[in-house]
């Protein structure tokens, strides 16, 4: 593998292809249905199957979904775009031509701003976005000397979007990838779910020395389906490349699998390469003509986009661009913080009590649905619930402390707050006297301690506050507690 | 351009238009090697013999065919349709299909649990 | 009976002069009868086809019959046919029995039609005398050692043995009036997008349409009425309203001006042909119709444009037989790329296979802007010829062919040969312009059509313009020897 050293030498340039399925209920160009996980080529209809005789006509919600993405990445959208065939064979291929996009794409050049780990801010440029059919499945295990293909995906849309080469590491291909996969699940044309194959990546990998203004012969990853496989995929095949380079080796341009068990990027050897794919306009369909009222009513029906939410979110919340960025990941997530501070009072939302909320959401919410392997949609503790819980926090009901065990109580039984605050006499000791008269006790029965704290040993504060705590069960209010003991123990 | 169709033959048949006549003789326009590429993109099985006479017919009618270079097409566009004007027609996304697999996998070669068997595939 | 046209069958049937039941068998029994001699169809459709009729025959008599109920009509074997074996010509699809109606067929089975059976044609519709097709040749009824012009050979060969009384058909550069024409019997091709291609197994798909042979005008225009429409299964299918061609056939041709294509009298058009076709123009002219000389010099081109255009979309939607899913299948494949090559190889006929490989090579890399562009443009200068013709002119007209019927055999040595017999009727596919050929008179005895074209959408003046003729004259009335009862 690559030193750093040679890596300083050798620039990385990476350009992803993604290809979202998009989430219309029937497939781009038959009425069948596009559901995941049916039986063998039940959804596979006679269009789809390639028969003799069958013809394709257009979904126009998988057009409206493509106009979608390409407006909320400031792409031109091409007032004439045609479709192509794109002619090989193979056994998932069942027409031996697909269906896309060729010259004429109906989505032009945009682009997509992302933040890097470090809060660097990176423009990446996109190529063009087109739609195109999907192929069905192989299935290779099971069957002996066989394959068994299974049609059902086969003609599912795609919108295939092509970045340009501007990535420079693998972790501005992920920050890249996370974020269009964050867009397509806001604007609600895809469900992102790289398992299922919803959402698929390609990487096109080549190295350069630092400085040289050619690229250098790039290799084309495929299908990596998770953000994980992508960066040790690219990391992988960066260093192969460097490897050979340095060993007087040349890069060839051909198509490669990620094996995730072992790490490594290897040479797909039984598909084609260079196939001469004789693209040309398919005589089936007519040119897809969209007009500017088309555009505009799509672009209305545009959500907020994400961007523009977490912008919103640091001025209105008064979050950091970390903390807005952190909500902002997915719609609900975003809409869910939000509703939790509404919730706060009938005054609305106050800056103090966003950033308590982003740290909840964020935090103790976030570590649960994760932990439960669940979407914000089916939290256990709704929005309103999780309001209630903060506001006995910001009015010193109780502790934040004591509101992890509420949390947790309230997450396993779906009570209120103010419900099992009461039942288990959770609430703050606020009262000085009482609080006075704890310290007071714990003065009294700990003399040793109290002249050794007066001697100098100002770590023995702790020990204090520990008793006073143990005396109230938990429930004195730390702020005033610390005063009063600060004051107490000075004598 | 329309003259290499003047070229009149009368043969025994009274088939004036006798291409076989006029390119007896002729190199041929495309060779054995793209011949057997081509017939590899389309997938198609060929004896020795009979790529040697698809060589012949082909590098004919691309002889044919080849007559449309001179032609002057500065001002025309490609026309992919017959019916200038027309676009695309959308349709609403509505299912429209049950599982009909049965019926349709009547016609399949082979068939098991549902799925089209081919020779193993290795990717 | 049984030489009756389609509007006096229609009338002896609400005559209650027979019945569809006896209509029906009398008619198979025609077809099983000349199998041998002309090999006009693949499959006979007997049992349903008795069984519709007896189900038209109470419909008559309940009177609530449609125009067409209880008529006969082949379909050629191009057009899917619910479970009825549907082979293109082809060893390909041999055995497969398709699983679905074509818009066509579900159309004129709506209409009460009944299917007798598919006829023979070309392989995919790949020929101009229906010598390529997997089962055998069709013969042309005028003489048997003749062929029927093709790829629609089977149903032009059944209508003018008065077999059935109307065929469908198809037509991508004049496989529906090339046969008529050769065959002395009726054929129009409709404008692109007015006949639905849902279930009409594709060829070229920027050219193909679906259309119907009759033995008269009045005929067609009785079938063209089902059939066209707009079809939302075909996104080319166009979305306007079908007239009744019925009700203009009656109209008068004073005054209409008829160009004659200069460029397809030629030297390649027979004499004999030449002198028929002249003929017909001068018995439009005593109708009142003004003849005026046009020329529309980028026709010429059609079939080097067409020989470009075709294989290569032929190419492609030939793609799909592939031996996985229906279809032949080659034995004991080794491993995937042999089951392709040898199912393809064994599966196709030769010109298919011809023309793939010409397809294939003209949309290849390095080829694709000089080939296929190029033709594509030149595509566009021919249609913009006709276009201008038809600022002035009503409706084009020439010979359908530049000779009669041929010997079988005569032309399968070279495949050029064979392409020339399309020579006057590419343009109007190009062009995608409604066009029909009607006999009008013989040429050693052989049959010759005079073809008529015209704008988009004007297949109701054609029909007109075609009936008027037949009005005047008798040659759409004869009936090759041997075959008049």
């Amino acid at each position: 593998m690559a030193s750093d050293a040679s890596t300083n030498e050798w620039e990385t340039v990476i350009g992803l292809e993604i290809h979202a399925q998009l989430a219309t209920r029937s497939k781009i160009f038959s009425g069948s249905a596009t559901a995941y996980g049916a039986s063998p080529n039940s959804h596979a209809n006679l269009v789809d199957l390639g028969y003799p005789g069958v013809l394709p006509v257009l979904n126009g919600e998988a057009v409206r979904m493509a106009v979608k993405f390409g407006l909320a990445v400031d792409a031109e959208i091409a007032p004439r775009s045609v479709f192509a065939r794109k002619n090989y064979f193979y056994p998932d291929l069942p027409k031996g031509y697909q269906i896309s996009q060729f010259e004429l794409p109906i989505v032009g050049k945009g682009r997509l701003d992302v933040v890097l780990e470090d809060g660097e801010h990176k423009r990446i440029g996109i190529t063009r976005a087109h739609l195109e059919e999907d192929a069905g499945k192989s299935l290779h295990e099971g069957l002996g000397k066989l394959t068994g293909i299974d049609l059902n995906r086969a003609g599912t849309p795609l919108v295939e979007i092509v970045s340009e080469p501007d990535m420079r590491s693998a972790k501005e291909a992920v920050a890249y990838l996370k974020k269009v996969h964050t867009l397509v699940r806001y604007l609600e044309i895809c469900d992102g779910n790289m398992q299922e194959g919803s959402f698929r990546c390609d990487a096109n990998v080549s190295v350069r020395k630092r400085g040289a203004s050619e690229f250098g012969t790039r290799a084309e990853i495929k299908n990596i389906n998770s953000f994980r496989y992508v960066e040790k995929a690219i990391n992988y095949e960066v260093g192969r490349q460097i490897d050979l380079l340095e060993s007087g080796g040349k890069v060839v341009q051909e198509t490669r699998l990620f094996d995730p068990d072992k790490g490594e990027t290897r040479s797909m050897r039984s598909k084609e390469e260079a196939n001469d794919y004789r693209y040309f306009p398919d005589p089936d369909l007519l040119p897809l003509e969209i007009d500017e009222a088309f555009i505009e009513s799509v672009r209305k029906s545009l959500p907020e986009l994400p961007d523009v939410k977490a912008a919103r979110f640091c001025r209105d919340y008064g979050l950091s661009e970390y903390d807005a960025g952190v909500l902002t990941a997915s719609r609900d997530l975003a809409d869910y913080f939000e509703q939790t501070a509404a919730s706060f009072t009938a005054a609305g939302p106050s800056t103090e009590h966003a950033k308590l909320t982003a740290n909840w959401v964020s935090g103790a919410l976030a570590a649960a649905l994760n932990a439960n392997n669940l979407e914000i949609g089916a939290s256990k503790i709704s929005a309103l619930a999780l309001a209630g819980l903060l506001r006995r926090i910001a009015d010193d009901t109780i502790s934040g402390k004591i509101a992890k065990d509420v949390f947790e109580e309230m997450w396993a039984s779906g009570r209120e707050a103010d419900a099992i605050i009461d039942a288990q006499g959770l609430r703050q000791i606020t009262d000085t006297g009482a609080i006075e008269r704890a310290i007071d006790e714990v003065m009294a029965r700990s003399p040793a301690q109290l002249a050794d704290y007066r001697g100098g040993k100002d770590k023995l504060f702790g020990y204090f506050v520990g008793q006073v705590m143990k005396a109230t069960g938990g429930k004195a209010n730390p702020a005033q507690l610390n005063e009063l003991l600060k004051k107490k123990l000075v004598g | 351009m329309f003259c290499q169709f003047n070229n009149l033959q009368d043969t025994p048949q009274g088939n004036v238009y006798d291409f076989a006549h006029t390119f007896r003789n002729f190199r041929m326009s495309l060779d054995r090697a793209q011949i057997q590429s081509i017939a590899h993109l389309a997938r198609l099985s060929f004896s020795p013999s009979e790529l040697q006479v698809y060589q012949e017919s082909l590098s004919r009618i691309v002889d044919l065919v080849s007559q449309l270079e001179a032609i002057d097409t500065a001002d025309a566009s490609p026309m992919a349709h017959p019916l200038p004007g027309l676009s695309q027609r959308l349709r609403p996304d509505e299912v429209v299909e049950s599982d009909s697999h049965e019926l349709y996998q009547r016609n399949a070669p082979q068939v098991e649990a549902g799925l089209y068997l081919v020779p193993k595939v290795i990717e | 009976m049984l030489t009756k046209t389609l509007a006096e069958l229609a009338q002896g049937l609400r005559a209650k002069n027979f019945s569809s039941v006896e209509l029906t068998r009398a008619l198979l029994q025609r077809i099983e009868a000349s199998q041998s001699k002309l090999n006009s169809v693949i499959s006979i459709t007997a049992d349903s086809a008795m069984a519709a009729a007896a189900v038209a025959d109470g419909q008559i008599a309940a009177g609530n019959a449609k125009p067409l109920t209880g008529l006969p009509v082949l379909h050629k074997d191009i057009f899917c046919t619910a479970g009825v074996r549907t082979t293109c010509g082809s060893r390909m699809l041999e055995n497969f029995v398709s699983p679905y109606d074509a818009t066509v067929v579900a159309k004129l089975r709506a209409a009460g039609m009944i299917m007798l059976g598919k006829t023979n044609m070309d392989e995919f519709a790949m020929g101009s005398s229906n010598e390529t097709s997997y089962f055998g040749p069709v013969k042309n009824p005028w003489n048997p050692a003749l062929v029927p012009g093709g790829s629609s050979g089977g149903s032009a060969a059944a209508v003018a043995a008065r077999l059935v009384p109307v065929a469908t058909a198809t037509d991508t550069g004049g496989s529906i009036r090339q046969p008529a024409a050769l065959c002395g019997v009726t054929g129009i091709k409709p404008t692109y997008g007015r006949v639905s291609r849902y279930g009409m197994i594709a060829f070229a798909s920027s050219l193909d349409q679906g259309g119907v042979i009759a033995a008269t005008a009045e005929d067609a225009a009785l079938v063209l009425n089902v059939i066209a429409g707009f079809d939302p299964r075909d996104s080319t299918s166009v979305d306007l309203p079908v007239p009744d061609y019925t009700a203009t056939l009656a109209e008068s041709v004073e005054g209409l001006r008829f160009g004659v294509i200069r460029e397809f009298f030629d030297a390649g058009l027979e004499p004999a042909v030449e002198r028929a076709v002249r003929d017909a123009l001068a018995v439009y002219e005593k109708l009142g119709a003004t003849l005026v000389d046009v020329d529309l010099p980028a026709l010429p081109l059609s079939v080097p444009t067409y020989y470009v255009v075709a294989p290569a979309e032929a190419s492609s939607n030939l793609a799909r037989f592939d031996g996985v899913r229906f279809g032949y299948r080659c034995k004991d494949a080794v491993n995937l790329e042999d089951l392709y090559k040898r199912s393809r190889g064994e599966g196709f006929g030769a010109e298919v296979k011809r023309r793939i490989m010409t397809g294939t090579y003209v949309l290849s890399a390095g080829y694709y802007d000089a080939y296929y562009l190029k033709a594509q443009r030149v595509r566009q200068l021919i249609a913009r010829d006709f276009a201008r013709a038809f600022a002035e002119i009503d409706v084009l007209v020439g010979p359908t062919t530049p000779t009669p019927a041929f010997a079988l055999g005569a032309k399968t040595s070279d495949p050029i040969t064979m392409y020339l017999n399309d020579i006057y009727t590419i343009g109007a596919n190009m062009a995608g312009l409604p066009a029909l050929s009607i006999p009008c008179g013989f040429a050693d005895e052989l049959p010759v059509g005079l073809q008529l074209i015209g704008g988009h959408f004007s297949e109701a003046r054609l029909l007109n313009v075609a009936h008027q003729y037949q009005l005047a004259t008798d040659w759409h009335r004869r009936v090759p020897a041997g075959w008049a009862s």
